[in-house]
């Protein structure tokens, strides 16, 4: 599978709150129903109908990386994801304080950080999510697609404001 | 392991808190869900208890499945002798209360006894703890639910609460959970709040195990997709169950002015595209919900466009409110329509009872039986938008006569009003009809008379009536797992076979609700949905245990027996029309008014349906009088109930 330079995308708009991908997470990864494993969490605004996904962006520049004491964090090339090396983790939990995102996870019955890695190129929460409030696609093609989501709006709105003065 | 989630018995008057595990023996038996829970209340209720008395108890559940790695495992059920019917009192909600319960822990709550101040529960991980709520007492569900993640500072906490309806004893008002998921039916909110419980709060950060975790992962896909594909599920995820509406206002079965109509005219405001328009333009062109790993998501998200509540943010309308606030009452406007059912989920109130009872006072002021003067001047006439808005606020704080009698329930206020005004209520067991109209189909006027917690569509309802299907493929579906040699037929204003529908839908929900999953992932608007043949892989690749088809169908038939025997004991006799499986007089003497050329001029024929009845209790095998046969009870493996095993 060509999975080089693949990212997770998430489009939290089209997210129905479901958390199926919190579900599909934890069992794909530990056989269990929890999550408090799960690598994805969905953040709501419940008064507000808002809900967003969040998980690891993979970042080129890991602070999770640079921060880790024992160099237990390292990029792989092949799958574009940020791995831990349960080898050399200390179990320190420097990378969860330190990523902007909340993405570092740390598992208080087994005692050890977790973060997702994209299912090794399969991941399970895209998989799962029939809204396709996540993808994983190309990073090339995140901006393009992007723009063309925000083209429409664009377009939506014209149209409706020429329709409203014809 | 699904299977290691616990019982707890809590007492609110002493604060004594008893866990327990639940016994595979007793899993085998019940299952779950609400199952189980009729199990509970049979054997922890005394005949003839007060339903707003310490003793009646409260029992809260998810189902065997609630948090695996199953589809859409979302439901709560909330069970106790009904403040509204005196009988089996049974509600079920989505959104995410029941799972967080169960990675707290807990899959069952057996609620007694009354806390001296407004108090609130709150299970952490394996602990219960009693905390107060007097600061919390008087807020609406949303704030109610804020309130305790603020007291907690836990912004993960769900909880299941009662509104104000719930605290001042409105007999129908629910409880709820999120936005606007609600245990709507047969006032278990009023329970809650005769228990001074405001509120259950559960976090859960527990391990569940997946006995086969690989095998359930791929199974779930494969369920997910099958569920997802059906056509009616499809639709329902755009337009949300408001399709269901106005699907079924085109054909002619939906009340209107109480009964006087079958079908709501005028109605284009309120018609599903409209309503989704409200939705597109308010929050977006993606503004569906779902609850908990369900991909149907059927919640449409709203703003009220316009009027005095403006910008309000609530989620639905469900096609109930629809009808409730739109139909019944003849005000088919979507701003009376979603304020309406803003209001009510604020308060708490159940939407279907509330619609009802409004539009009967309406018909009872235009009949003169109650007049301006019992109102305090509100002009209470059908299509009075207003009228329906000022009745749901004062029926919530039971302000003036009209309004405290109805939030005592349809049969109680009608001897307050007195006169005729109990010919007009569209009721069953003393629990108001939903906004469906089944004078046409005579399936669905069975499904209503003989449904255990009164006039009701999600407990036997043989929807798929309506779809004509050909009688091979009927005999496919209702032939499993057990065999069927009867006639059926594909005319739903037949009474051929329809006994059989309903006694196998009846199993059928019971099913769905012991597994903890919605009934829209089974055979209830779809036809390709799961059932009896699916479920049993399900169960195993997520708990272990196997089952047969057949033994599935067993579990439902003897956990609806035990609804009956509670019902029974309770005081059901077939032909009361206040507690029995028996219908108001007007589905048989007023005749459809409009509608499809097939439905104008229809009305229920009464010894036809009474032979339905007679032949739906020889399925369920109950004598002619309604009481289960000794050897039916045998059959059942609960001729020695109430066993106490638990």
């Amino acid at each position: 599978m060509e999975t080089k330079d693949k990212v997770l995308m998430i489009n939290p708009e089209k997210c129905t709150g479901c958390r199926l991908c919190e579900l599909v997470c934890a069992v794909k990864h530990d056989g269990v129903s929890n999550p408090a494993r799960s690598r994805i969490r969905v953040v709501k605004w419940e008064m507000d109908g808002v809900y967003i996904p969040m998980a690891c962006q993979q970042c080129q520049d890991a602070p999770c990386m640079k921060v880790c004491p024992v160099h237990a964090i390292t990029r792989n090339d092949e799958l574009n994801t940020i791995e831990v090396d349960y080898d050399k983790c200390i179990g320190c939990r420097s990378c969860v304080s330190i990523c902007p995102f909340g993405a570092m996870g740390f598992n208080s019955i087994d005692r050890q950080v977790f973060k997702c890695d994209l299912c090794d190129g399969d991941p399970q929460c895209v998989r799962f999510c029939e809204v396709e409030a996540l993808e994983y696609i190309d990073a090339d093609d995140v901006a393009i697609l992007k723009k063309q989501e925000a083209a429409k709006k664009l377009y939506a709105t014209s149209h409706k404001v020429a329709l409203k003065e014809a | 392991m699904a299977l290691d989630r616990k019982i707890a018995y809590i007492n609110l008057t002493t604060g004594e808190i008893e866990v327990k595990p639940i016994p595979l023996d007793v899993r085998k038996k019940f299952l779950g869900g609400r199952g189980l829970d009729a199990y509970l209340l049979l054997n922890h209720s005394k005949k003839g208890c007060d339903p707003l008395g310490p003793d009646n108890p409260l029992i809260v559940s998810g189902g065997i499945l609630t948090a695996t790695c199953a589809s859409a495992t979302a439901r709560t059920h909330i069970m106790a002798k009904s403040p509204l019917t005196g009988l089996l009192g049974s509600a079920n909600m989505g959104g995410f209360f029941a799972p967080e319960m169960a990675w707290a822990g807990f899959h069952h709550l057996v609620i007694k006894g009354k806390a001296e101040t407004p108090s609130y529960i709150y299970i952490h991980n394996g602990k219960i703890e009693i905390r107060d709520a007097q600061n919390i007492w008087g807020k609406t569900t949303t704030e109610s639910q804020w309130a305790i993640q603020d007291d907690l500072n836990d912004k993960e906490v769900k909880s299941l609460v009662i509104g104000p309806a719930g605290e001042n004893l409105v007999t129908f008002a629910c409880v709820m959970t999120g936005i606007k998921n609600a245990g709507g039916r047969t006032g278990m909110g009023a329970v809650m709040g005769s228990k001074n419980l405001k509120a259950i709060a559960c976090r859960g950060t527990m391990d569940i195990n997946i006995a086969h975790p690989v095998e359930a992962l791929e199974y779930n896909k494969r369920f997910i997709d099958q569920i997802t594909s059906a056509k009616v599920n499809k639709t329902q995820g755009i337009l949300g169950t408001p399709m269901i509406w106005g699907a079924t206002n085109s054909w002619g079965g939906v009340r209107t002015r109480n009964f006087q109509y079958n079908q709501c005219e005028y109605s284009d405001d309120i018609e599903p595209e409209a309503i989704d328009e409200i939705c597109n333009d308010t929050i977006g062109p993606h503004h569906m919900a779902g609850c908990f790993g369900c991909q149907v998501h059927c919640r449409a998200q709203y703003r009220i466009p316009s009027g005095p509540l403006k910008g309000r943010y609530d989620e639905g309308p469900e096609y109930t409110s629809l009808g409730a606030f739109g139909a019944e009452t003849d005000t088919p406007r979507a701003e009376t329509v979603l304020a309406g059912n803003h209001l009510v989920d604020q308060y708490g109130m159940d939407n279907l009872e509330i619609g009802s009872l409004i539009s009967w006072a309406m018909e009872l002021y235009e009949e003169g039986i109650i007049t301006s003067k019992d109102t305090d001047g509100l002009d209470l006439k059908f299509g009075n938008d207003e009228a329906v808005l000022e009745m749901i606020e004062r029926i919530c704080y039971r302000k003036g006569k009209v309004a405290d009698a109805l939030a005592q329930g349809g049969i109680p206020a009608s001897k307050i009003f007195g006169k005729k005004s109990f010919d007009y209520l569209i009721q069953v067991k003393g629990m108001s009809n939903l906004h469906s109209d089944e004078r046409a189909t005579p399936g669905l006027a069975l499904n209503i008379a003989t449904a255990s917690r009164g006039s009701d569509h999600l407990r036997s309802r043989p929807a798929i009536d309506l779809y004509h299907l050909p009688e091979k493929v009927l005999h496919k579906i209702y032939g499993n797992p057990v065999p069927y040699k009867g006639k059926l037929s594909s005319e739903h204003t037949e009474y051929i076979g329809k006994a059989w529908q309903v006694f196998w839908q009846e199993n059928c929900y019971m099913g769905v609700d012991c597994l903890g999953i919605c009934k829209y992932h089974t055979i209830f608007l779809g036809v390709t949905l799961p059932n009896f043949e699916d479920w049993p892989k399900v169960l195993y690749y997520n708990t272990g245990l196997e089952f047969t088809p057949k033994e599935l169908w067993d579990i439902s038939e003897r956990c609806n027996m035990i609804e009956r025997l509670f019902n029974l004991r309770e005081g059901l006799t077939r032909e009361d029309l206040e507690k029995g499986d028996m219908l108001n007089h007007r589905y048989f003497d007023e005749p459809c008014r409009r509608g499809a050329p097939d439905v104008v001029g229809l009305m229920i024929d009464k010894k036809k349906f009474i032979k339905m009845i007679d032949e739906f209790y020889e399925h369920k095998g109950l004598d002619q009088k309604g009481n289960p046969k000794p050897e039916t009870l045998k059959r059942l493996e609960i001729e020695n109930e109430p066993s106490h095993m638990l």
